[in-house]
């Protein structure tokens, strides 16, 4: 049912609503369409997609995943810890939905996608399901639909995935749409001093480092990192960030790793720092959607950036896809003198 | 007259094996009859990624490109009425050659004859599988440390032994230029020696013998004068490594010596009987110099690139290596290069080029820590990249693929699929009842014994060569061997190599193209994706690998997860990432097989409406077998043309939404 905030829905969205019920419902099989669907920039599509995600929204406790972003620099090994991760959780029963990011081609649209695992891990278990994406609009940034995505794997799997390049600027638009931002550092490399500079140090929630065989040199990243973060400011919801040596290779490290990562979780749902952030995390990407498709001007035509997060947060039962195409609409409408 | 003092000519081999022990034996008995001097054993897939015929991973590849060796009874069948003791062989295996050894001493052992006597060499490189040829098990450092088990065991206990046959030669197929082909396979063999040389078993004495027994496996192409220069660097290069790097002072030890497999990459499908004129030339680069030139040599077959092929098409190649040895003059001169300023120029800087390429490599921590950052593979990729669009407009040259394609019928293909080699379908079936009647009558408690001995050997840090000799003797199968050291060591799967970023369009068919996708995609509503997938064992990814890089330049979105998928993941994969395509490569004759599967199971997920396309060696038999069954478009080394090839997917997208 829509609510009075979103237009009455058009076309068909029978398709669509028996899709957003399979997917509450936990049916694996009803992903691979959902997905497809809300990359689907038709018209059409696109209205089924609102009409999808507007479902989910209005279920969102159903929407069980918890949502962990993996960013570090190419070569950090996020793909292999990735892989660390899932055969660490299956064995207790825990599912798993992978988003892999990859920065696709400017000029072309072409993009690479998979290489992702380096070892085979499950790939007959209906537990797992991984998905690549280019990301194509934002330099450095992550796709639309990736968002959209999140929220359909969250709706079947127990955690969500979402593993992406790390160059600076992206750390923050990702940590926008998880619950938790692991950053993944390259013993050595130099790229926790570069994170230090960038003055992003409080982004995430857990820090690794990978490679923890090689010995000596991860270890004094590992204490590099941890007194860069004892200099910083403590942050506001009281959360820690606990920084983990770990082998993917050799798997020593991950139980600590899973720990860390329900301990955050839990953490969240007792201080209601989740929830929060996921409201805050729809306000961003709201304004960011509109902010890139009509500029400044156009945020200011209806009464820019803080107006419109108030607008999105008593929207609660409108997904950010229908929020963006409302507001982008009445921008539009503003723009053109209508 | 008096007949000149000539050399001895090089060992003469030919790389063959197929079906079965048996089939293969008589191969080797009538090539021997012929004059060939040694023997170069092909191992099938299973064998050489360490499964037994009955493992699901080993369906359609049994006997395929090599001969399945599963146990001491295949590899005695392997060498019967061949005395191991006068024999030279060449065993073409890495990930399993610990394995292959114990089971080729243990069968020596068998036939009364003293290992210590035994001549050949295990080619053992495990470098080159992960940059190029795909066989790799273990991840890189395991593999190492069996390197260094087998250099050290043989040393002492198989000193005519060559542990390791570095390979260069892969890395040619794979698209290196010569400057690259000698660098990489340098820091190698520098990998393996540096590691040797760490161990705490390894007497300083020692040292100057395990040097002077690591020997080079190289490739020959069609630039032979280019070529002669390489083999003199690397002579050089050799010589200066193990002075300067590893003080060895007596220079016998520091010869460079090296087998060679002429080019394959080079061999065209179209007009395929000039494969015999660019493999005479080739040969020519590794034979004429003295000082460099090479001790043993195999030489393809002018088919090779239509299927396998049969005992006549490798004996025309037995011909020329003849005909070059005993009718030429070639071995009457000393080094006929000395003092000419031409190829010395170029042999220095060859040299000069390839050593900055070598110190950038062993800066970066070596060839491992090259491997895990995919460096190497990279470059390699890039080069071959390079490779194949200087084909694609012209600029390179080949006869009768893209310059001089008029041709007159051959009468050489008019035969069909009667030119080729077609292995018997039955061969995998009788491998797994003779696997299970060898099982059934083994002692299940010496078995047992001998696999738990390996592995407490291998855990304790012990050489894997002693208790993988018992463990042959004891009737242990090659699955069971390769599994125990899974269990401690863990499976790898290598970086693909394929980098993400685009490039902007070379030519106004590859900007048509990609204006294709784009309209495409609209249509589609989301960008055209493909799935770039390699089922079954044979890991030859460059094949993959180049569609991957030309589907991303025209805008595609690739999913391409690299060698050795199921037909079920594939399947899957298909599903999970939502793509519009699926194009599988395949090199080892499996197709049939892998192919319907992938397709039956496409269909079982409701997928079947997906356009497959197919790339490989694929006979017109088959490939006409392979559209009946659904396939959409198959392609073979003939469609150089990687731009049509895109052109043509997107039409099949476009036509099939």
């Amino acid at each position: 049912m829509p609510t009075d905030a979103a237009p009455a829905s058009r076309g068909s969205s029978g398709g669509s609503s028996a899709l957003a019920a399979r997917l509450l419902a936990g049916d694996r099989a009803a992903v691979p369409e959902a997905l497809n669907l809300v990359d689907d920039t038709r018209a059409p599509q696109r209205e089924q997609a609102r009409d999808l995600l507007d479902t989910l929204q209005r279920n969102r406790e159903s929407l069980r995943g918890h949502r962990v972003g993996i960013t570090g620099a190419p070569g950090a090994g996020k793909s292999t810890l990735l892989d660390a991760l899932v055969r660490n959780l299956r064995p207790r029963g825990r599912s798993v939905g992978i988003l892999a990011i990859d920065p696709s081609s400017q000029r072309t649209g072409g993009a690479l996608l998979g290489d992702r695992f380096r070892v085979r891990s499950g790939a007959n278990d209906d537990g797992v399901y991984l998905r690549s994406m280019a990301a194509r609009d934002r330099l450095g940034g992550i796709a639309d639909a990736t968002a959209a995505s999140v929220e359909i794997l969250g709706a079947v799997f127990d955690y969500v995935f979402v593993e992406t390049v790390g160059v600076g600027q992206s750390e923050s638009e990702i940590s926008h749409g998880v619950d938790t931002l692991v950053f993944v550092a390259q013993p050595g490399a130099g790229d926790s001093l570069q994170f230090m500079k960038a003055g992003i140090l409080e982004l995430p929630d857990v820090f690794v480092v990978n490679k923890a065989d090689i010995g000596a040199v991860a270890e004094r990243t590992a204490s590099e990192l941890s007194s860069g973060l004892g200099l910083s400011t403590p942050r506001a919801d009281g959360w820690e960030a606990p920084v983990l040596l770990v082998s993917a290779r050799d798997g020593a490290g991950v139980d600590a790793l899973v720990d860390a990562v329900d301990a955050h979780a839990q953490h969240g749902l007792e201080s209601g720092a989740r929830e929060a952030g996921r409201r805050a995390g729809r306000a961003h990407a709201v304004c960011a959607a509109l902010a890139q498709r009509y500029g400044a001007y156009g945020l200011e035509r209806v009464g820019g950036r803080d107006a419109l997060e108030v607008r999105v947060r008593e929207a609660e039962e409108e997904s950010v896809a229908s929020l963006v195409h409302r507001l982008g609409q009445f921008i539009e409408g503003a723009l053109t003198g209508r | 007259m008096t007949a000149p003092k000539r050399d001895r000519p090089w060992l003469i081999r030919t790389y063959s094996g197929h079906s079965s022990a048996r089939a293969s034996n008589e191969l080797y008995r009538a090539n021997l009859a012929k004059g060939q001097t040694g023997l170069s054993v092909a191992f099938d897939l299973p064998t050489q990624t360490g499964y037994d015929a009955d493992h699901p991973l080993a369906r359609g590849e049994v006997g395929k490109v090599g001969v399945p060796i599963a146990h001491i009874d295949d590899m005695s069948q392997l060498f019967d009425q061949i005395p191991l003791a006068k024999m030279n062989s060449n065993l073409t295996i890495n990930a399993t050659a610990a394995w292959l050894l114990a089971l080729y001493a243990a069968t020596a052992e068998r036939q009364g004859a003293d290992p210590a006597a035994l001549q050949g060499t295990t080619q053992n490189d495990i470098v080159k599988e992960y940059l190029s040829r795909g066989t790799y098990v273990f991840p890189p450092e395991a593999s190492l440390r069996l390197i260094t088990d087998m250099v050290t065991y043989t040393v002492d206990a198989i000193p005519k032994w060559n542990p390791v046959n570095i390979c260069s030669y892969h890395l040619q197929e794979a698209g290196a230029t010569p400057v690259q082909e000698i660098a990489y396979a340098m820091a190698n063999a520098v990998g393996v020696l540096d590691a040797v040389r760490a161990r705490d078993d390894v007497p300083e004495d020692a040292l100057p013998r395990i040097f002077g027994r690591i020997s080079f496996f190289l490739n020959a192409g069609i630039r032979f004068v280019e070529e002669v220069c390489k083999c003199r660097a690397m002579t050089a290069l050799w010589d200066d490594l193990g002075r300067d790097r590893y003080g060895i002072e007596d220079p016998q030890m520091r010869r460079f010596r090296y087998g060679v497999q002429v080019n394959s990459l080079g061999l065209t499908e179209a007009q395929p009987e000039n494969n015999v004129i660019r493999i005479v030339l080739e040969s020519l680069g590794v034979t004429l110099s003295k000082n460099a030139r090479t001790r043993s040599l195999q030489l393809p077959a002018w088919n090779e690139a239509l299927g396998l092929p049969r005992p006549w098409d490798q004996q025309w190649s037995l011909r020329i290596q003849q005909i070059l040895a005993y009718e030429t003059d070639l071995l009457e001169h000393e080094d006929i290069f000395e003092g000419s300023k031409v190829i010395e120029a170029r042999t220095r800087s060859l040299q000069e080029e390839a050593l900055a390429e070598m110190q950038k490599v062993l800066d970066m921590g070596g060839v491992v820590a090259a491997i895990d950052n995919a460096y190497m593979k990279q470059r390699l990729v890039e080069s071959h990249t390079a490779r194949l669009r200087a084909i694609e407009s012209g600029d390179l040259k080949v006869v009768g693929v893209n310059a001089f394609t008029e041709t007159e019928p051959s009468p050489l293909t008019a035969a069909g699929s009667d030119s080729i080699l077609v292995v018997d379908e039955g061969a995998e079936r009788e491998q797994i009842e003779r696997l299970d009647a060898f099982r059934s009558k083994r002692n299940d408690a010496d078995v047992k014994g001998a696999i738990t001995n390996l592995r407490d050997v291998l855990k304790n840090g012990g050489n894997v060569m002693p208790p993988s000799i018992r463990a042959a003797h004891a009737g242990v199968t090659t699955g069971e061997w390769a599994d125990t050291l899974r269990d401690l060591f863990g499976e790898y799967r290598a970086p693909t190599g394929v980098t993400a970023s685009g490039r902007a369009a070379t030519s106004a068919t590859t900007q048509a193209v990609r204006a294709r996708v784009d309209a495409v995609s609209e249509k589609l509503g989301r960008r055209l994706k493909l799935l770039v997938g390699k089922p079954g064992l044979d890991g030859h990814s460059n094949g993959a690998e180049q569609i991957a890089v030309a589907a991303r330049d025209v805008g595609m979105e690739v999913v391409y997860d690299g060698i050795r998928l199921t037909p079920e993941e594939i399947a899957a994969s298909a599903r999970d990432e939502g793509v519009h395509v699926i194009g599988l490569s395949l090199l080892s004759g499996s197709h049939g097989v892998l192919v319907l599967d992938v397709l039956k199971r496409l269909a079982d997920l409701g997928l079947g409406d997906i356009p497959v396309v197919v790339g490989g060696i694929i006979p017109e038999a088959d490939a006409s077998e392979l559209r009946e069954a659904g396939v959409q478009r198959v392609y073979t080394p003939k469609d150089f043309d990687l731009t049509r090839i895109m052109g043509e997917i997107v039409d099949l997208v476009s036509d099939a939404d």
